[in-house]
C-alpha cells in the first residue's frame, strides 16, 4: 500500500495533477475529506441529482484573493459563500456546487487542506454541498498559490421574482450591515501595507438571512445583490443602470464601523467602494420595507441593516448622496481600482 | 472617528452655511480658489458647493501633483522602468495617469517592466536592500508635503552605503505655483484658501506676498468639511471688508514658520530647478527642487543619463485656462468629448481631484438640472 499524503510538510508538485496515483491519492485524502459526502466518494466525473420544479438558477465565479488567509476567513470560505450569495440574491435556495482548482506547484499541502476543510466547513453551514470537482497543477509562478472557480445551481420558490431591473421609483433600500469590512481586512495583511487592525472579514453565506425575508415579504422584493467588488456603490450603480432609475443615499444611515471608517481615511479609500463579502442590499416595495427590515435584523447577519435612501425617477441613472455635512455628492462608478491618494 | 467627527458635524456646516449666506453681497460675485486637491476633494467628496449662495464659485487650482506632471516625464519614467536593471517604485495614483502615445505605467508593467507600487520612500528602500542587484528608482513627485520623505530616504541611503538606490525628483513647489496664477494676467480669483498639509511644513510666512503685492486674501485652511466651509466664510469676509492678510484657520496643526526641522532636511538634499514644466501651466521659474551636486549618486536623472522627452497635450486641451480659473470645465472642447476619466486627455481630468474630473463626477448633474 502507499504512503498517506505527507499533508503537514509535503508540498504541491506537478505529479497532483498528472492524472496518476498522486493526482487520485490527493483527491480521495484532502478534497473528499475535507467536502465529505456520498456524491463525491461515488468517484463519478459528474454527480446525478433530482431536479426540483419550479424555476432553477445557476451561478459562477473565479476566486484569486491575494493573501490565502486574511481575518476573518480565507479563499476556501469565500469560493463557497460567493457562489452560494449569487445564488440566494434570487431569493433561491441553494443546492450544489461545483469546485474547480487551479494549484500552484508548490503550494504546502497543509494550506491546500486549509482551504479545503473552510470550504467543506462553509459548504455543510450554507447546507450546499460541493458534488463535482476538478484540480489542475501549474508549473511556479503560473499561478498565485491557488485559484479556485466554483459554480452553484439553486431553486427559486413560486411567487419569488427578483432581478436588476425591477427597481421602482419609490421603492425603499435595505442594506444587510456595514460595508468595507472584508476590504479592509484582506488590505491590513496586504504586502506592504500591513496595519494593525480587529476588523476582520465579514465573509458568510446570506442563505438563512434571504429565506427569512423570503417568508416574511419575498413578494416584495424587487431586486437583491450582494455589494463585493467595487462595493456598495458599484451594486447601486449597475442596478441604477438595468432599472433605468435613479438612486438617493443618506450618508448618515450607511453603517460603517468605526475602526473600517479610520483605515479608509488614512489610506484615502472611500467605504462606499470597499468590497463585502457578507451583505447585501434589497430594493424592495415601500410598504414591506418595515417588514422586512424587522425580519433582516431578527437574524444575526442583518443586526446592523438599515434603510439607506430610496429610488427616485431619473433618466440619467444617477445615484446620489446626501452627506452628513448637508451636501449633495453624486456617487459614480469608479475609473479602475480604487487606489490610495498620496495627498 | 475622535478628531475627525468634529470637523465633519452637519449640524455645524448649516449653521456656518447660514453665516456664508447671509453675508454675501447679493451684487457682486466671490471667485475663490482652493489651490489644493485635498481641498477640492473635500468640496466634492462633502458636497459643500451646494451649502454656497449662487455667485460664490470656488476654483479648483492646480494643487494636485498628479495632475500637473507633464507627460514628458511620465514619459520618461516609463522609459526609465523598461530598463531591464531597474524596478521602478512609484506611489499608487500615478499609475493610470495616461503617458504618450496611450502609454501607462498600468500599462508598461502589464507588459513587463519592474514596477511596483509602494505607499512611503521607506518601502522602497527595503526594496532596495532586498535585491542588492536591481537599481531601484524611486519616483518622487508632490508638493512640499511628500518632500521631506523623499530628502529622508536619500539620507537613510547615503547613510547606509545603498548604491542601488536613486530618486526621479519631481518635487513642486506651491508658492511658486501661486505665483504664476497670479502674474498670468488674466487671472480672476479673489482669494485663496491655502494648503493644509503643505503649510504644516512651510508655514503661514510664503504667502506674505501674495496678500501684500498682490492684495489677494489668503485663508490657510484643513482638510476636513468644516475647515473648508469655515475659510470660505473667512475669505468672504476679508472681501467685503477690503482686507487682504494671511489668516489661518488650521491652527491645530500649522504655524506661522512651519517645521523646521523638515525644512532643514530638504535644504539639505535638494536644490532649486530654473525651471520646470507644470502640466496645464507651462514653465514656471523656481517652481521645483532637484538633488544637490553632493548627492548626484542617488539622482536617477544623471545616474542614468535621462534625455528628457518632450510631450506635447492635446493644443485643444484648455486646462491651463481652467487652473487659473479663466475658464470653466464646459468650455473645453474635449471635455466629455473624448476627454473623461476613462480616457483623460488633460491634466485636470487625470486624478478624480482635477477640475474636469470632479465636475465630470460631481457636477454635471448640477448643470442639467438648471439648465
Amino acid at each position: 500500500m502507499s504512503r498517506k499524503l505527507d499533508i503537514r510538510n509535503g508540498r504541491v508538485d506537478l505529479s497532483h495533477g498528472s492524472g496518476g496515483r498522486a493526482m487520485a491519492q490527493l483527491i480521495t485524502e484532502l478534497f473528499h475529506t475535507a467536502f465529505d459526502n456520498d456524491w463525491l466518494r461515488a468517484g463519478n466525473d459528474q454527480s446525478a441529482f433530482d431536479a426540483p420544479s419550479g424555476r432553477m438558477v445557476m451561478t459562477t465565479d473565479s476566486y484569486v484573493v491575494s493573501p490565502l488567509f486574511f481575518p476573518g476567513g480565507d479563499i476556501g470560505a469565500l469560493a463557497v459563500n460567493g457562489t452560494v450569495n449569487d445564488l440566494v440574491m434570487a431569493g433561491a435556495r441553494p443546492l450544489y456546487l461545483s469546485a474547480g482548482f487551479i494549484v500552484e506547484e508548490g503550494l504546502p499541502l497543509a494550506d491546500l487542506d486549509r482551504v479545503a476543510r473552510s470550504m467543506g466547513a462553509a459548504s455543510r453551514a450554507a447546507k450546499t454541498p460541493i458534488i463535482t470537482g476538478d484540480t489542475k497543477v501549474v508549473e511556479r509562478g503560473k499561478a498565485d498559490g491557488v485559484f479556485i472557480t466554483t459554480a452553484g445551481v439553486g431553486v427559486v420558490p413560486p411567487g419569488i421574482e427578483i432581478s436588476g431591473d425591477r427597481a421602482k421609483p419609490g421603492d425603499v433600500v435595505l442594506l444587510s450591515g456595514t460595508i468595507g469590512d472584508h476590504g479592509v481586512a484582506v488590505m491590513s495583511k496586504r504586502q506592504g501595507l500591513s496595519f494593525e487592525t480587529d476588523i476582520v472579514s465579514d465573509c458568510a453565506a446570506l442563505h438563512e438571512l434571504v429565506a427569512a425575508m423570503v417568508a416574511a415579504a419575498g413578494g416584495a422584493i424587487h431586486v437583491m445583490r450582494d455589494p463585493t467588488r467595487g462595493g456598495l456603490a458599484a451594486t447601486l450603480n449597475e442596478i441604477a443602470g438595468q432599472s433605468r432609475v435613479g438612486v438617493r443615499l443618506a450618508e448618515h444611515a450607511v453603517p460603517v464601523r468605526p475602526q473600517v471608517a479610520a483605515a479608509c481615511e488614512l489610506l484615502g479609500l472611500d467605504p462606499l467602494f470597499v468590497a463585502n463579502e457578507g451583505k447585501l442590499v434589497a430594493i424592495v416595495a415601500p410598504e414591506a420595507a418595515d417588514t422586512l427590515l424587522a425580519a433582516m435584523r431578527a437574524h444575526p447577519l442583518g443586526a446592523e441593516a438599515a434603510m439607506i435612501g430610496k429610488i427616485v425617477a431619473d433618466d440619467r441613472h444617477f445615484v446620489q448622496m446626501t452627506t452628513a455635512f448637508g451636501g449633495e455628492r453624486v456617487i459614480d462608478w469608479l475609473t479602475g481600482e480604487q487606489l490610495p491618494r498620496i495627498c | 472617528m475622535k478628531h475627525v467627527d468634529e470637523y465633519r458635524d452637519g449640524d455645524l456646516a448649516r449653521g456656518v452655511a447660514r453665516r456664508i449666506a447671509a453675508e454675501t453681497r447679493p451684487d457682486r460675485a466671490y471667485r475663490f480658489m482652493e489651490f489644493c486637491g485635498g481641498h477640492t476633494h473635500a468640496i466634492s467628496r462633502y458636497g459643500i458647493d451646494d451649502l454656497l449662495p449662487e455667485n460664490l464659485r470656488m476654483i479648483h487650482g492646480p494643487g494636485c501633483p498628479v495632475c500637473v506632471l507633464p507627460m514628458g516625464r511620465i514619459d520618461d519614467a516609463i522609459a526609465l522602468a523598461r530598463r531591464p536593471e531597474v524596478t521602478l517604485c512609484t506611489y499608487a495614483d500615478l499609475m493610470r495617469v495616461p503617458a504618450s502615445g496611450g502609454a501607462s505605467l498600468m500599462k508598461a508593467r502589464a507588459e513587463g517592466a519592474d514596477i511596483r507600487m509602494v505607499y512611503s520612500t521607506l518601502d522602497a528602500l527595503e526594496i532596495a536592500r532586498n535585491a542588492p542587484q536591481r537599481e531601484v528608482v524611486f519616483f518622487a513627485i508632490g508638493f512640499e508635503t511628500t518632500t521631506p520623505p523623499t530628502a529622508t530616504a536619500i539620507r537613510l541611503a547615503q547613510r547606509e552605503g545603498l548604491e542601488n538606490f536613486s530618486v526621479f525628483c519631481n518635487h513642486v513647489l506651491t508658492p511658486a505655483a501661486i505665483d504664476a496664477i497670479l502674474r498670468s494676467g488674466e487671472t480672476v480669483v479673489d482669494g485663496f484658501i491655502g494648503p493644509a498639509h503643505v503649510s504644516t511644513i512651510i508655514g503661514a510666512r510664503p504667502y506674505a506676498r501674495f496678500a501684500q503685492e498682490f492684495g489677494k486674501p489668503v485663508v490657510i485652511a484643513g482638510f476636513e468639511p468644516l475647515d473648508v466651509a469655515q475659510a470660505i466664510l473667512m475669505l468672504l469676509r476679508q472681501a467685503n471688508e477690503g482686507r487682504s492678510e494671511v489668516e489661518n484657520e488650521y491652527i491645530r496643526a500649522v504655524t506661522q514658520d512651519g517645521n523646521r526641522k523638515a525644512q532643514a532636511e530638504v535644504d539639505e538634499i535638494f536644490e532649486l530647478r530654473e525651471s520646470f514644466e507644470w502640466r496645464g501651466l507651462g514653465e514656471i521659474p523656481d517652481s521645483a527642487l532637484r538633488l544637490r551636486p553632493a548627492y548626484a549618486a542617488f539622482d536617477a536623472e544623471r545616474r542614468f543619463a535621462m534625455q528628457p522627452c518632450a510631450a506635447r497635450d492635446n493644443p485643444a486641451c484648455e486646462c491651463g485656462a481652467i487652473l487659473r480659473g479663466v475658464k470653466h470645465p464646459r468650455d473645453c472642447k474635449l471635455f466629455g468629448r473624448g476627454c473623461t476619466p476613462q480616457t483623460p486627455m488633460g491634466a485636470c481630468m487625470v486624478s478624480s481631484e482635477g477640475s474636469c474630473a470632479a465636475f465630470w463626477s460631481y457636477g454635471r448633474f448640477r448643470e442639467k438640472a438648471v439648465s
